[in-house]
């Protein structure tokens, strides 16, 4: 009798503490990650030659960076590594990746998922000029490129990762001009009792901006953004916004980091078509799944940032969940009911969090609708709000895949991660309806741009 | 702050910089870079910019650094196209970061 | 649930280009229409297809059809005010042989008496007129006024006009019956509202079997996928829609590059397609089994990237042609349907004709080749109800 065929996709926080998982179990996965190491966004490594330690690139982190890092170096003769490949599109049972341009079919009994997340943005006038990063991007030029994304940098948005790339950036001698919070800051008072759930996180954001202040960087909340200044040849010089009180501020720039939390990275699970819902609390659509990690459809589990925003400790958590969870349903092992009691509970605990920090810091949907026409949503395909707009009133779409079919938002080569959720508040503004109503952009095969040179090994179709 | 041109280069190295040198090229100029760098990072420290957006007169300098906006593909003197967040830099690598002629499609 | 009682002169049961155009001609006509479509105007077939609009290859008998299409493509701005980004860029059919050649050469001599000309060019000219072609191309055929256009846009933009012009188009309206009473055609739908007309068309594409099959007419149509992609842009130097004329149905793959400059591509290799699915994907598999074919085309496409696939539902006759025409058992009943993958080009010319038709009661196209009855007796026992539609 074959072992199960088990496939992971993602090697970060939930695709490793998986793999761990199985692995300790006598069986040995697949675990794919289109990059060439383990880790993720948050526990990045930084490349060969590269000398700073654990403390400084990950801060408090740190001990959890190298424990994960640790664990992964110690399954990797265990598993079946392949870095460097793309799950670009899926079948049931089987998984289509490319490595290298040569394309192969990996066939599963059992898939688990850890595909993770992206920033997530609102656009703002200027925001496709040279220079604008997402939050993500500024930490990732830091933590694995010791680099800055610019000489003065803004960071603008909203959530704990603004505050803590911006300290990063202080830290590692960078020059901060100020870091602009959309949210106002009495939404953190509020959200307390939530973001209670995990003392020490709070207590670390309170001291990030305590950090910021103290090193004299310009801290403002409750802002609303105006324009992020420059020129198309240039790129980008300065930042506007207005304050609580409706007056407005400049700040002179050359690069910005944009961002507000996160959105998942769902794409194969939309193909494979697993069953959606609509998460109102962050008015952004995430796959179901059930507490273990269960998508609808039989044979996949869904761990990590990808289905659920709760964080590296929650996915780490959920990806150990999920391959417990996958052995018991394939007849591997029954589950040790204590440890699935606790990762559950663990996981309600992120779960609480998560609702507080997007209580504290949420998603400023209005902002879409108050984007000037001519403000480019679309950054691939530089489609600009007043076309989407006028996609809705004059060509009758009320639905986020008939606007993208009739003017082009999403047709790009990001596929819609950076303009879907914008252009989807536009849509339900628009045509007056509940964002809910305008659905999501589907997600189409493949996942990301695959060669036309793209070559199939091993009687891969 | 100088309007008129762009500037010089991007982005800032904060330290890490006792790396072996290597060199790339940017529309037939040799600048120097880092092995380690990524292509991005290594085209950013001597210029500022990675391509010509398609549909308007802006710049782009890559947007997500982590191969998800596929904002950042360059390409190079063969015509082959790399994302560049995601490739690492190595010596003699010639990228043109100026918009494409319509003669793309006679490399046959 | 709707109580909306609609009652009209002609009652379009589908949504695509033939339904929305047909539905805009019938308008211009003076006659009152209902569309009836199940999902949004142009969201199948019509929407997914290639966007091909060409005469050359096609039967030969179908080509005054064509022409009559082609003619209203030319005119789309001032009709529908739409152009849908129809270009006449010219279509050139390539070959890699010997036979192919000679298939080229005869087609283009038997079509010129169709009123279709077409210019054969040897492998130096094709060449030089081409030169992305790859080495393997020995020559082509060019038809300088066939082009293309943009099939998201088409069907929705005459389902506007048609709307502008008058007639009542319902949107997410599924029809869950349809009989002929004593003088009418009853209608009802899903949530609730019902249309009476004394005539209907059925244009429901891959789901139109359903309803001729109600009616004591069953055909065998089958549907299936076509296997579409389209890369990044790329400056646009291509100019025209660029097929293959083969024996081997592999290497039968066609391009073409949008002004915008992506590079949109078909062919080769269909996918099966499901009637209860109403979006679908081509498997990865046929997507790879396509490229080596694009490269072979036009070897710089190897540089490209591929950034999205996607399929439809199609619908196939076994001699390749549509059914088109009045019902041989009900009288009102006039069907347009099974395109077999080519339909878009004729989606204008068939609404035209199908208006006229209702209209005056004859057309001036021959619809001989398509009509309903033309399949025999042994298609299989009608369907009972369309409720397994």
């Amino acid at each position: 009798m074959g072992q199960a065929r088990i496939v992971i996709v993602g090697a970060g926080p939930a695709g490793v503490r998986a793999a761990q998982a199985l692995v300790e179990r006598g069986v040995r996965p697949v675990v794919v990650d289109e990059s060439r190491r383990d880790g993720g966004q948050i526990y990045r490594r930084q490349p060969d030659g590269f000398k700073r330690p654990y403390a400084k690139l990950y801060g408090t982190e740190a001990d959890k960076a190298q424990a994960l890092h640790r664990s992964f170096e110690q399954l990797q003769h265990r598993i079946e590594w392949r870095a460097e490949t793309l799950a670009w599109h899926i079948e049931p049972h089987a998984l289509h990746v490319v490595r290298n341009g040569e394309a192969e079919v990996l066939p599963f009994d059992a898939l688990i998922v850890c595909s993770g997340a992206t920033d997530r943005l609102m656009p703002m006038p200027g925001w496709d000029l040279a220079g604008c990063y997402s939050l993500g991007a500024a930490q990732i030029s830091l933590k694995s490129q010791a680099c800055a994304i610019g000489r003065r940098v803004v960071f603008m948005g909203t959530g704990p990762l603004l505050y803590l790339v911006a300290a990063q950036y202080v830290a590692a001698g960078a020059q901060v001009e100020a870091v602009l919070d959309t949210s106002a800051s009495v939404l953190r008072l509020r959200a307390l009792p939530r973001l209670a759930a995990r003392p020490s996180v709070l207590l670390n954001g309170l001291r990030l901006v305590a950090s910021l202040r103290r090193a004299g960087v310009h801290v403002m909340t409750g802002v609303t953004p105006v324009e992020i200044g420059g020129s198309p040849q240039r790129g980008v010089t300065g930042m506007r916004v207005r304050d609580r009180r409706g007056r407005e501020h400049a700040f002179e720039c050359d690069a910005v980091a944009l961002g507000y939390h996160l959105r998942s990275e769902a794409q194969l699970a939309d193909i494979a078509r697993c069953e959606f819902r609509f998460d109102a609390a962050s008015r952004q659509w995430l796959p179901r799944v059930d507490q273990d990690g269960r998508s609808s459809v039989k044979g996949m589990y869904l761990a990590g940032d990808g289905v659920r925003l709760s964080g590296a400790d929650g996915a780490e958590a959920a990806g150990r969940l999920a391959a417990l969870t996958c052995l018991a349903d394939l007849g591997i092992e029954r589950s040790d009911r204590a440890e699935v009691v606790q990762l559950r509970a663990a996981l309600d605990k992120m779960e609480r969090f998560r609702l507080g920090l997007l209580q504290a810091f949420p998603w400023p949907h209005r902002a879409a609708a108050a984007l000037p026409d001519s403000t480019v949503v679309c950054r691939c395909e530089v489609v600009t709000a007043g076309e989407l707009r006028t996609a809705v009133s004059e060509l009758g779409a009320c639905e986020i895949n008939r606007a993208k079919a009739l003017c082009r938002v999403g047709m790009g080569r990001c596929q819609g991660r950076y303009c879907g959720h914008a252009a989807a508040e536009i849509v339900a503004h628009a045509a007056g309806i509940p964002l809910e109503q305008v659905g999501r952009i589907r997600g189409q095969g493949p996942v990301k741009p695959l060669s036309v040179s793209a070559l199939a090994v091993g009687g891969a179709e | 702050m100088d309007s008129k041109n762009p500037p010089e280069r991007r982005f800032v190295r904060l330290g890490e910089t006792e790396r072996r040198a290597i060199q790339v090229w940017i529309d037939g100029r040799p600048v120097h870079a880092l092995e380690g760098d990524t292509l991005l990072v290594a085209l950013l420290s001597s210029t500022s910019h990675l391509r010509h957006s398609e549909f308007s007169d802006v710049v782009r300098s890559g947007f997500c650094l982590m191969g998800a906006c596929q904002d950042c593909w360059v390409r190079d003197e063969q015509g082959q196209r790399l994302r560049s967040c995601s490739t690492p830099a190595r010596d003699g690598m010639r990228i043109l970061t100026s918009a494409q002629e319509v003669e793309w499609a006679r490399l046959a | 649930m709707n109580s909306r009682h609609f009652a009209a002169d002609v009652v379009i049961i589908g949504g695509g280009i033939v339904g929305a155009a047909g539905a805009f001609f019938l308008r211009r006509r003076g006659l009152s229409v209902v569309l009836l479509e199940r999902g949004l105007v142009g969201q199948q077939a019509s929407g997914v297809n290639f966007g091909n609009v060409r005469r050359q290859g096609r039967y030969l008998p179908q080509l005054p059809l064509a022409h009559r299409s082609r003619e209203l493509w030319g005119r789309l701005p001032e009709l529908i005010g739409h152009d849908a980004e129809f270009t006449v860029t010219g279509h050139v059919r390539v070959v890699y042989d010997a036979d192919g050649m000679a298939a080229i050469e005869k087609y283009a001599a038997d079509a010129r008496p169709w009123g279709l000309d077409l210019q054969i060019l040897g492998h130096s000219e094709v060449h030089k007129r081409f030169p992305f072609l790859g080495p393997d191309v020995v020559g082509g055929s060019l038809s300088p006024n066939d082009g293309h256009a943009n099939p998201r846009l088409a069907a929705p933009a005459f389902g506007r006009a048609a709307r502008k012009a008058g007639a009542t188009v319902l949107e997410n309206c599924e029809v869950l019956d349809l009989q002929k009473g004593a003088l009418d055609f009853h209608v009802t739908v899903k949530d609730g509202t019902r249309v009476t007309a004394p005539v209907a068309l059925v244009c429901a594409g891959a789901w139109a079997g359903k309803f001729s099959a109600c009616f004591g007419e069953p055909v065998p149509l089958v549907q299936r996928g076509p296997t579409m992609g389209v890369t990044e842009p790329v400056p646009y130097g291509i100019l025209p829609v660029v097929g293959v004329k083969s024996s081997n149905p592999a290497d039968d793959m066609y391009f073409r590059q949008v002004k915008r400059g992506n590079i949109v591509f078909g062919g080769s290799v269909r996918n099966d397609a499901y009637l209860d699915e109403r979006r679908a994907q081509p498997r990865p598999g046929n997507t790879l089994l396509q490229l080596p074919h694009l490269r072979r085309i036009a070897p710089a496409l190897a540089n490209l990237h591929v950034l999205r696939t996607w399929s439809g539902v199609e619908s196939y006759f076994p001699d390749d042609l549509p059914v088109m025409g009045p019902s041989q058992s009900v009288s009102g009943l006039y069907y347009a349907f099974g395109f077999c993958g080519h339909g878009f080009q004729t989606g204008p010319g068939v609404g035209d004709v199908m208006a006229e038709l209702i209209d005056r009661g004859t057309t001036s196209i021959d619809l001989t080749p398509y009509s309903v009855r033309r399949f025999g007796e042994t298609i299989g026992a009608p369907q009972a109800s369309l409720a397994t539609v």
